[in-house]
């Protein structure tokens, strides 16, 4: 295990070191004092715990790598990554996954608003609550929230899936409840199996997505923008 | 028996037969226009200035003899590896998806034959546009449709767009009728949905935010490739402060006759400014900050000929873009087409339906035969000669000007022909020293 503290290193040596580690390294970062872009851009498999709290945009547009934050995250955590887990003990602020394509976010505590706006394929996993407009015009992936899901909740999404196990304030244009069938019960139990989550009664989920009323412009559809 | 008038039959000029047929077509529809390009209606611009020509207290460079450069580095400020142009006219990000593939690559070969950059848009970046283009500038767009790490690292920059300016405060839109199999992969839409982009990023919003998604954009890079910041001309001065207060190696700001895919014909026609009127405050909010010419202004949005580049460089800008006029080269509203135009219910010259994917040019539509009108060598060949007149006569103007390096000349080098362009554009009404606001 390689230590980076960021007393002793600046931003750029600790990322350029995690982006040019060799597969399979593991880093622990140590006094992270939260900082943003933090283990940004990183493209190969290697296990990096961060010791601390992080600012904006942590784990920003990884491919392959594991990310744990033992502590909570800032803006943006894991916008646009494309494969690879995060993992979030604490809280986690706005844009949560933001346009992620892949790869699975766990937050531990709580996300704010607007978490898994614009994703594109990646699986997000929420153990508290979530801020209003979450999973706005999602497009693809899974955004599953144990706790309770403020207003607006999938606002002009497209085809991705949620999954709310407590209270929905309520929903955002062109978002309704669906149907939890066999084949997306399966789907949350894959997504929870591979997050290594475990503690859960499924039966309490439902199931969110797109109407698909607003896919093609219809002027009588003008008010509900 | 029909009377005989004795006035002749007075049209209004506030309801003139255009304003008419769209009340007409409204009225029928119950939708507005969507059209694509940039604004049509009378705006003050470049014509609006002349450049006052050596004579006894100024003294010209020879034509064909003198050198005049015209090379321009851009984003040197923060990055390793600035763009380095050959001319200062680069091409502006219009996206596959909009544009054919065959057209993206014809707008690639064409600047690099000639030594200039080009952009990607909304949807990513295709094979064709990185395969041809020696320079390639990467937007990073709201919508982050097909934004790969991949893809950010290939490109020779980064532009960080936060508005365009035919629709200041608006979001793109690619209509269902252009959404095929591969454009809906690259976007991960479901095939032909109305794509309606966000107008506002993600991850981020304010100076602030931005600050630090800039920083990290330079961690995911190494600080190797320059970042711009793109704003819609509306409030030039302070979007290009805040913009250059973030961390931004070079600001482009397009102004109200800059073109887009498809939007609402009333956004393209009342929202922003003119770009003859954007030049100045932004070149007055670098000067303020000491950062003219080391964030590099790049100027868009109706860019047609030399002498608007000419000027516009004049008044202070280190570059401009040009889009609408590059597909015009490629063979938008061509009049061999006029027939195919008649059938679309336009002409040539007036064919903006971009949205509808028909472009009997092949450039606007990702229908496979319309799209093979377009000869992506050829298309490259037409786009490079047109920019290396536009060059050229940038450099004529330059020369006449006593001037060695086209971002040599300057203000003192212009009137104005109308005291609204004086105003605008900071200089002298012709004949006069009187410059309205100062």
């Amino acid at each position: 295990m390689h230590i980076l503290d960021f007393n002793k290193l600046s931003l750029r040596d600790i990322n350029k070191t995690l982006q040019g580690s060799i597969k399979n390294s593991f880093f622990s970062i140590r006094n992270p004092k939260g900082s943003h872009a933090l283990a940004v851009g990183i493209n190969k498999k290697i296990t990096v715990k961060i010791v601390g709290s992080v600012g904006y945009y942590c784990a920003g547009m990884n491919k392959f790598s594991d990310i744990k934050v033992e502590g909570s995250a800032g803006p943006g955590l894991g916008e646009n990554m494309m494969s690879g887990n995060i993992n979030v003990t604490g809280d986690v602020s706005q844009y949560a996954g933001a346009s992620g394509h892949g790869g699975s976010i766990l937050v531990g505590g709580n996300a704010s608003s607007r978490c898994g706006i614009s994703m594109k394929g990646i699986d997000i996993i929420v153990k508290g609550n979530v801020g209003h407009m979450s999973a706005f015009m999602a497009q693809k992936g899974n955004l599953v929230i144990f706790g309770d899901a403020g207003h607006a909740l999938g606002d002009s999404i497209y085809e991705a899936n949620i999954y709310v196990a407590g209270e929905v304030a309520s929903l955002g244009a062109d978002c309704i409840e669906k149907k939890m069938t066999r084949k997306h019960l399966s789907n949350l139990k894959n997504i929870l199996s591979n997050a290594n989550v475990s503690d859960y009664n499924p039966d309490t989920f439902r199931r969110f997505g797109s109407a698909r009323s607003l896919y093609n412009f219809n002027v009588d559809n003008a008010k509900i923008y | 028996m029909k009377k005989k008038s004795i006035t002749e039959p007075r049209t209004s000029h506030t309801f003139d037969a255009y304003t008419n047929s769209e009340i007409r077509r409204a009225a029928e529809t119950g939708i507005y226009d969507i059209r694509g390009g940039g604004s049509k209606r009378i705006l003050p611009n470049f014509d609006d200035l002349l450049f006052l020509g050596a004579s006894i207290s100024r003294y010209p460079l020879e034509g064909y003899r003198e050198s005049c450069n015209t090379k321009v580095i851009l984003g040197d400020r923060f990055s390793s590896n600035p763009l380095n142009l050959e001319i200062p006219i680069t091409i502006a990000g219009m996206s596959f998806g909009a544009l054919s593939a065959q057209a993206k690559e014809a707008l690639g070969r064409g600047a690099s034959l000639v030594g200039t950059s080009t952009t990607t848009g909304d949807g990513g970046m295709t094979k064709e546009e990185r395969g041809h283009s020696k320079q390639l500038v990467y937007q990073l767009l709201p919508s982050r449709y097909g934004m790969n790490p991949d893809d950010l690292r290939k490109a020779d920059a980064i532009e960080i767009v936060v508005g365009q300016g035919a629709k200041p405060g608006g979001g793109g839109m690619l209509l269902g009728q252009k959404i095929n199999d591969r454009v809906a992969e690259m976007r991960t839409l479901p095939k032909g949905i109305d794509q309606r982009s966000p107008c506002r990023h993600p991850d981020w919003t304010g100076p602030d935010d931005m600050e630090i998604k800039i920083l990290e954009l330079r961690e995911i890079t190494g600080w190797k490739v320059p970042i711009f910041v793109k704003v819609a001309g509306s409030r030039p001065y302070y979007d290009v402060a805040l913009a250059a207060k973030s961390g931004a190696d070079v600001v482009v700001v397009d102004g109200m006759q800059g073109g887009t895919a498809a939007t609402q014909e009333v956004f393209i026609e009342n929202v922003g400014i003119p770009t003859l009127a954007c030049v100045r405050p932004a070149v007055r909010a670098l000067q303020e900050l000491g950062l003219h010419r080391k964030v590099q202004l790049i100027i868009s949005g109706g860019i047609r000929n030399g002498a608007d580049v000419a000027k516009a460089l004049a008044l202070g800008a280190d570059a401009v873009s040009i889009g609408s006029a590059a597909l015009i080269a490629l063979g938008d509203n061509d009049p061999r087409y006029q027939k195919d135009y008649e059938k679309l219910g336009t002409t040539a010259g007036s064919f903006d339906d971009w949205h509808e994917g028909l472009d009997p040019a092949g450039i606007t539509t990702q229908d496979k035969k319309l799209a093979k009108r377009l000869d992506p060598k050829l298309g490259g060949r037409r786009l490079a000669n047109y920019l290396n007149v536009m060059t050229m006569e940038a450099q004529t103007i330059a020369r006449a000007c006593g001037k060695n390096d086209l971002r040599n000349l300057e203000p003192e080098d212009l009137c104005a022909l109308t005291v609204e362009s004086a105003a605008m554009a900071g200089v002298p009404l012709a004949g006069t020293n009187w410059i309205p606001g100062t």
